[in-house]
This record gives structure tokens, sequence and C-alpha cells, in this order.
């Protein structure tokens, strides 16, 4: 037991390092720049302890569930041999966890207002709830995809640069003919894409799935899924601008 | 007792978000698989300690740092602050905002030391390569692509050239690496790009960026205020690479040194037996006198 809670404390004083470099430097801006005094200091000390506490609690999770669920499904996944079972969870996987991203629900939200107010769609709730949700749909669909792509290269061992490369190439191409409008929104998608929980799960996923298959290196094949996934709703969202212009 | 409420309201939304990963992972588990999960009473625990520690980030980030961050963007990008001493506003000079991009750097560092999806990255990069990739040097150069990535986004809404010039310079700059780039780390390093930009960095690079593109005329909110996110996703795919350019340089150097250390030394030794023979010789002549 007490060994138990040595090694919280350990976790504890790392996630406090963790945040060391934050509170600094807002200490740094608020008193040294802005010269202001902070603000309700003791709903930031509750809330820091709290950020600290969060963290400690999701790092010893992430251990203990979130990677061992991901590797012993791709193993399972890799015994069972049956590889469209497995395109199917990866797609379901990426298109689920994307379709209800807080972070993405409110960037499509705030790009139908940006579409409304240029004219592209018509100024009513309706049309930019629509348009919302077209582009929600049209990400989620880029990021199940993506972890397909992502899968596919490991069980066949694709070197990753040529795809990545070739996405930016097509990314690159697109930029050119994609109406200006859609050009922000689309580049930004790619990033918030990729939530707290997903991350660690797609990782461990391919890492699974890559040190499952003979042949494969964890490092070389494992890595690379999130890679994807912020790379097609790129290209995937300047389609649907297209589509729609 | 309010913090306790607010608690519980944050785990819900957690959960709720989680809730489809969840499903699509008990669904294919027991109707795919059809396997129990093994140490399904750890996993279980690891997850709820995942959901309880999520809710608990979230809740001291909105408490703490966000208010307190976004009010700083605001301040720090209001023309009281950046033309305090002048009465008529006449031109916009980049370097008047120097303060903006030393924040956006700083900002854009330490948000994502202490993102979790990071975390987790690069714990996991640490186990597979077995020590060989250090967790907090990846974390590190991760954190410094991001810093670069952000002021130099900022610097781009100040003097309000178009978006894609720099992305495709990135991505230039990504291509000519990847030919020289230790193939071992490669993926690991497309992949930063994706995970630095989730719960930390986001709201607070947002408010940054709305709050540049509303104070400065001529930009505007909704187009210029996007874009930043872009740009930390972008840069930590080069600063990965570089840091694992610079880190096989040194290897490929120190191993140069041992090479010339041991020629010394074998030198020496060389040296040392010729002599001894040579006095040997000299004995054995003298004996045979």
């Amino acid at each position: 037991m007490t060994n138990q809670i040595f090694v919280f404390l350990k976790a504890l004083l790392g996630s406090c390092k963790d945040l060391l470099p934050i509170i600094l430097v807002i200490a740094f801006f608020q008193f040294a720049v802005l010269q202001q005094p902070m603000p309700n200091v003791g709903d930031i000390l509750v809330g820091l302890a709290l950020v600290v506490l969060g963290l400690t609690f999701f790092i010893y999770g992430l251990e203990m569930g979130l990677f061992p669920i991901g590797e012993s499904m791709a193993q399972a996944f890799a015994k069972k041999g049956s590889i469209s079972w497995l395109l199917t969870f990866a797609f379901c996987l990426g298109f689920g966890t994307t379709v209800a991203e807080p972070s993405l629900i409110a960037v499509a939200k705030e790009a139908a207002i940006v579409a409304a107010s240029g004219g592209i769609i018509a100024d009513t709730l309706e049309s930019q709830l629509s348009y919302a949700n077209g582009l929600r749909f049209t990400v989620a669909f880029a990021v199940g995809f993506a972890i397909v792509m992502g899968v596919l290269r490991i069980l066949r061992g694709w070197p990753i640069q040529y795809l990545i490369l070739g996405g930016y190439v097509v990314v690159v191409l697109m930029t050119m003919i994609a109406p200006n409008w859609i050009i922000g929104i689309a580049y930004d998608s790619g990033g918030v894409t990729t939530s707290t929980i997903t991350v660690p799960l797609v990782t461990a996923l391919g890492v699974g799935l890559a040190s499952a298959i003979k042949g494969r290196n964890p490092m070389i094949d494992g890595f690379g899924l999130i890679a994807f996934a912020s790379l097609t709703p790129m290209i995937f969202v300047m389609i649907y601008g297209m589509v729609i212009s | 007792m309010d913090l306790i409420f607010e608690f519980l309201t944050t785990l819900k939304n957690t959960v709720v978000d989680v809730l489809p990963i969840l499903s699509i992972i008990l669904g294919f588990q027991l109707l795919v698989i059809r396997k129990p999960i093994p140490h399904i009473k750890q996993v279980g625990f690891g997850f709820i300690y995942v959901l309880i520690g999520l809710a608990l980030f979230l809740l001291g980030l909105e408490k703490a740092l966000f208010p307190l961050g976004k009010m700083m963007a605001a301040q720090l990008t209001a023309p009281e602050f950046i033309h305090a001493g002048e009465q008529v506003l006449t031109t916009i000079h980049w370097t008047d905002y120097k303060w903006v991009y030393v924040f956006a750097a700083a900002i854009g560092f330490s948000t994502t030391i202490a993102e979790p999806s990071l975390i987790a990255v690069a714990i996991k990069a640490e186990e597979v390569s077995g020590g060989a990739i250090n967790a907090n040097s990846l974390r590190i150069a991760v954190a410094i692509g991001v810093a670069v990535g952000i002021a130099l986004g900022s610097y781009r809404i100040v003097v309000g050239h178009p978006i894609h010039y720099y992305i495709i310079a990135g991505y230039v700059v990504v291509v000519i690496q990847t030919f020289y780039c230790p193939k071992l780390i490669m993926p690991l390093a497309y992949d930063s790009g994706g995970v630095t930009t989730s719960t930390v960095t986001v709201p607070l690079v947002a408010a940054l960026g709305l709050g540049l593109a509303s104070t400065i005329p001529g930009r505007s909110p909704l187009i210029d205020g996007f874009g930043l996110i872009a740009f930390a996703s972008l840069f930590p795919i080069i600063a990965v690479m570089a840091y694992a350019q610079l880190t096989e340089a040194r290897a490929h150097r120190a191993e140069q040194k041992e090479e010339k250390r041991n020629q010394i030394k074998q030198d020496k030794q060389n040296k040392r037996n010729l002599n001894q023979k040579q006095q040997d010789s000299l004995k054995e002549s003298i004996e045979d006198k």
C-alpha cells in the first residue's frame, strides 16, 4: 500500500513538472509585461491543483486501460486474420471518435457562420446547420478513411513517406483549385480531429498491429496512423468546399 | 459544494464524449472478437481513471488557465497596450507586436509540454524504441516546433500574408528533411504534428488568433483567426525530424571520435611494442657480446 502511495506521489510530482512552464509563462507575462496583479488567486490555485491531479490520473489510467485495450484488440484481430473486420473496426474507430468531437463541432459551427456571412450559403439557421453537419461528417469520414489507409499500410508494410508526401502534393494541388474561403478551415480541420482519448488508443492499435505481424517493426510501421488522420481531413474538406460552391 | 457539482457536470460531458469510442470497442470485442478482454478489471479501472483524470484536468483548465490565458491574449493584442505612447494610430509595424510573438512562442511551448495526448505518444515511443527515444526530449522537440509555429503564425496575421504560402513552404522543408531523416523516427515525426493540438493548446491559441485578427485593422477574425492550429501541427514535424538528425549527427561524430581515440591508442600500443622489441633486441645483442 505504501508503495502504491509512493508511486502516486511520484506521478503527482511529474505532473507538477509538466505544468511548471505554463505557470512560469503566465506569471512572467502578468507581472513583468502587463504589470498587473493576479486576479482570483484562490480560484487559480484550486484550478491548478485540479489540473495536476487530473493529469496524474489520466497517465495512470492510460497505462492501465487505454494502451492495453488498444494492443490486445490489435493482437486479437491479427490472430483472427480477418482483414475486412479489422478495416471495418479501423473505419468505425476513426469515424466514431471524430463525429462527436467537441472541438470539431465548435469549428464547424464557426465555419458555417463564416460561410453564411460570405454569401456562400443562404443566411438561415437551417442552411447553416446543414453546412456545419456536412463539414462534420466530411471530416469524420476523412478520419475513418485515414485510419483504414494507415492500417492497410501496416499490413502491407508500405513505406510511410511516399503516402504522406503524396498527400502533401494533393493538398497543394487542391489549394490551387479550391475556393478561397474553405482553405483556412480545411487546414485547421486537420489539427482538431485528434482528441485526447483517440490518440493513445490509435497509437496502441498501430503499435500492437505492427508487433503482432511478422516482419513489421513497431517503431517504423506502428506509428503514423495519426499523421494520416491529420492529413486526409484537409483534402476532404477542400473537396467539400468545391462541391458546395 | 459548487466545485463538486461542476466536477460532476464535466465528468458527465467527458463520459458522453467517450461513449462512441467505448461502444465501438465493446461492440467489436463482444460481436467480432468474441473473447473476454484480458485483465478486464484492470482495464476497466484504467478507463475510469482516464475519465476522472480528464474531467479533473478540463475543470482545472476552465477554472485557472483558460480565463487567464484568454484575458492575457486579449490584453497583449489590445491597441492600448501595443500603441501606448501614440495618440493617433497611423501605421502598423510588425515590430509593435514583439510581446505578442514572445507570448505566442512561450504559451505554445508550455501548453504543449502539458498536452496529455503528446505525453501518451511520447511514453509509447520510449517504450517501443527500448529507450532509444527519450520521452522528455521528444516532448521538448515538439514543444519547440509548436512555439516557432505559433509565433510565425501570429506574425502572419499581423502582416496579413496568405496562409498557404507558409504552409506550402513548410511542406517543402518537410519533403527535403524526409530524405535525410533516420527511417526509425520518421513515422513518429509525422505523428507529432497531429497530437500537439488538443485539449490545452487549441483554446488558448484560438483566443490569441482571434484577439490578433479582431484588433488589427483590415483583418477578419473569421478568416484570419483560423490558421494558427495549422501552423502548430506543421512545425513539430520539422522540429522532431531536426532533433533526430541532430541526434544522429552527434552519435556519428561521437563514433568518429571514439574511432580516432582507438586509433591513437593503437598507435601508442604499437609504438610501445616496437620500443619493447628494440630494447629486447638491444639487450640480446649486449648479452651476446
